[in-house]
């Protein structure tokens, strides 16, 4: 399993001995990974497996209950504002006011963001989520792929580096989660550092630079894209979790 | 070893209270027997408020340290606290009837009591109805907290809302030596009961957090 | 500064919010107005007898109407994990708290505004005065101090609507206490001077709460 060394700047994400203890189960139990910058690193598990706590985790919205997480070398106890500024969440729930309009919400987080000149922006990144059209409408009204494709360009903002999505093509069909693959893998802005849960084997394989199964709290899996193909990673996923897929 | 000591010396003082009031001590002029219930009733308001001083301090140690021996100490004490509280208001009813006529008096006094106990109801309920268990910790400690630096206040409001009333007042003129020398033994068996229940309920508590934190390691 | 900047605009988004359902502003009035009227069907025999009564039932109509509105203060939060995309953001979590707790307060002191209309009018008393006003004002100062961070508690709770008001109404009872005599003194005519034991009290239980709810908020919405 790759390991950082503590001298290497390379890492974007930096995580050791990660615990997440609830008061009836652990969900994360001694995570150890690196993510380079620029990495797309893809996380397969079964419900349950911790992978939602982990995303939580790294966006700051949980404290770890032991280990220690570095993102671009800063510690969030200590710079949690700081990490937060580089990291966008996309998860499966939208973090949208339904009874706001799309601007008024990218307009709200883009004030939490400290985002400049944020009209502006909120137009570029409207535009590349390419939903123009419906910006002021009530996200209420919004079809669940519309307010996905929202929930990305809200992401979107602040310009973040590090990418943390979980399971973001929850409820969406084929033809909006083919757009959304694309939002997510355009690099109009840079080659984005990603952490992308799903429990989708082609899509994973499609998207990563490196892929891992997490099974109860635990990485269990390991591999880069080249030395992957689909029939062995659906062997490999069942022997860990005992699903077929 | 300790918990042995504490317990003879329970006992011990608990039989000098029981001779101290029911045979030492004259009986009071005006209330009669009934008056003996006195002996009772404060040491139950002084153990209401000091559990619920270790609940105050049980979780701000808690919330800082994250450690959840805190967490049980805290909640033994509310255990104890709820029951000396309850004990407090039904004592001092018993009291009132005899004393004022009624049963219940919105006096500063009781009515802080009540308060009191409404507090540590609260406690329990939000730790029962939490989504999960550490969270539960958590949302109780927040109730100790507000709850205790509520109390000076709500003592205040309560004695300044009835203190304009002619007062029926508990305590008619000083106390003669011999009935302070009881009330004192008497209080003082009471706190040392007091921490015999909170050890006893502390270890129990830990005991059982053990055995679940092994069952989810082994999990 | 960039804390207020940010509080500005949670309790802007809030106020926006609260315009757009504007369902949820009527039924909290509809409600505080049914209380009164129910209130003087139990008790509006006489006017000396409203004069009695009316400062408790000003108070008790605020304290659950109270409880009405902070109730609702985090369920929007709660939809669609918008409390955790607060938190992701590069902000406090104290930010969060002023926030919300600035948006409760608006939004009571208009239903309380609204309410005092309505009951110098049904009552006929000079509920419209400066000194009610500041009692009006402080005490709900109080009820967003502590039920913001009750709210957030009670919504990470299995019976939301019932842990809020068992939580609120025993911590609050000394303000309640403490505004329903203040209101009394000075619809009999009282000078601030009479009140001011009283305001002293709802004032200092503001300040210690707002510190207090502030410095743990933070221990509520974090898991």
């Amino acid at each position: 399993m790759e390991k950082p060394d503590s001298t290497s700047q390379v890492w974007a994400i930096e995580i050791k001995g990660l615990t997440k203890s609830f008061s009836n189960h652990l969900a994360l139990r001694g995570i150890d990974l690196g993510v380079r910058q620029g990495e797309a690193v893809v996380i397969l598990g079964p419900n349950g497996a911790g992978k939602t706590t982990l995303i939580k985790v790294l966006a700051t919205i949980m404290n770890p209950s032991a280990g220690r997480v570095l993102i671009d070398g800063l510690n969030p106890k200590n710079d949690a504002e700081e990490v937060r500024r580089r990291i966008g969440v996309v998860t499966h729930q939208t973090f949208l006011y339904s009874n706001l309009t799309a601007y008024e919400n990218l307009e709200f987080y883009s004030r939490m963001y400290d985002v400049p000149r944020r009209k502006e922006r909120i137009h570029e990144v409207t535009a590349i989520v390419g939903m123009t059209s419906r910006l002021h409408d009530r996200v209420g009204t919004l079809s669940r792929g519309m307010q996905q494709r929202l929930s990305v360009a809200r992401s979107l903002l602040h310009k973040p580096t590090i990418m943390l999505l979980d399971e973001p093509e929850t409820g969406l069909d084929q033809q909006a989660i083919s757009v959304l693959s694309e939002i997510l893998q355009a690099e109009d802005e840079g080659k984005h550092t990603i952490i992308h849960t799903t429990h989708s084997l082609e899509r994973g394989l499609e998207l990563c630079d490196r892929l891992l199964i997490l099974v109860r709290g635990e990485i269990v899996y390991e591999r880069s894209r080249q030395a992957l193909d689909l029939a062995d990673l659906k062997q490999v996923y069942q022997h860990y979790t005992g699903i077929e897929t | 070893m300790k918990r042995n000591i504490l317990l003879w010396l329970s006992l011990a003082l608990m039989v000098t209270a029981l001779y101290l009031v029911f045979v030492y001590v004259p009986t009071e002029q005006t209330m009669g027997i009934v008056y003996k219930i006195f002996y009772l009733m404060v040491p139950m308001g002084w153990l209401s408020l000091l559990s619920f001083l270790i609940v105050f301090v049980g979780s701000i140690l808690y919330l800082v340290k994250r450690e959840s021996k805190w967490d049980i100490l805290a909640h033994s004490s509310a255990e104890a606290g709820i029951i000396f509280t309850t004990l407090a208001l039904l004592t001092g009813a018993i009291w009132a009837k005899p004393v004022w006529g009624v049963w219940w008096a919105w006096e500063p006094r009781l009515t802080s009591t009540l308060i009191l106990w409404l507090l540590y109801l609260a406690y329990f309920m939000v730790r029962s109805l939490a989504t999960e268990e550490s969270r539960g910790a958590t949302f109780a400690a927040v109730v100790g907290i507000v709850g205790f630096i509520d109390l000076p206040i709500i003592v205040l409001a309560t004695t300044l809302w009835r203190g304009m009333h002619p007062e029926p007042i508990i305590f008619q003129g000083g106390l003669a030596p011999s009935m302070l020398v009881t009330l004192l033994i008497s209080i003082t068996a009471f706190t040392v009961l007091y921490f015999l229940l909170l050890i006893q309920r502390v270890s129990m508590k830990s005991d059982e957090a053990e055995v679940k934190r092994l069952k989810i390691m082994l999990s | 500064m960039r804390f207020w900047h940010k509080v500005i605009a949670i309790t802007w988004k809030d106020a926006l919010s609260g315009m757009r359902t504007k369902e949820i502003i009527f039924s909290v009035l509809v409600f505080t107005l049914l209380v009164i009227v129910i209130f003087n069907f139990a008790f509006g025999t006489s006017q000396e007898m409203m004069e009695l009564v009316a400062p408790g039932i000003l108070w008790v109509t605020f304290a659950f109407a109270g409880v009405l509105s902070l109730n609702r203060s985090f369920i929007p939060e709660k939809e669609q994990d918008c409390l955790e995309g607060l938190m992701a953001c590069p902000a406090s979590r104290e930010v969060i708290y002023v926030g919300k707790m600035l948006g409760s307060l608006l939004f009571m002191l208009i239903i309380e505004v609204i309410a005092l209309l309505i009951f110098a009018f049904l009552f006929n008393l000079p509920v419209f005065s400066p000194q009610i006003i500041t009692i009006t004002v402080l005490t709900t100062i109080g009820f967003v101090a502590v039920g913001t961070l009750f709210s957030a508690l009670a919504v990470n709770t299995k019976a939301r609507e019932m842990v809020l008001p068992i939580l609120f109404l025993p911590i609050v009872a000394p303000i309640i206490i403490s505004a329903i005599k203040a209101s009394e003194l000075a619809l009999s005519g009282e000078p601030w001077s009479g009140l001011s034991s009283w305001l002293q009290i709802i004032g200092a239980f503001d300040v210690i709460f707002l510190i207090v709810s502030f410095l743990i908020f933070a221990f509520v919405i974090e898991e």
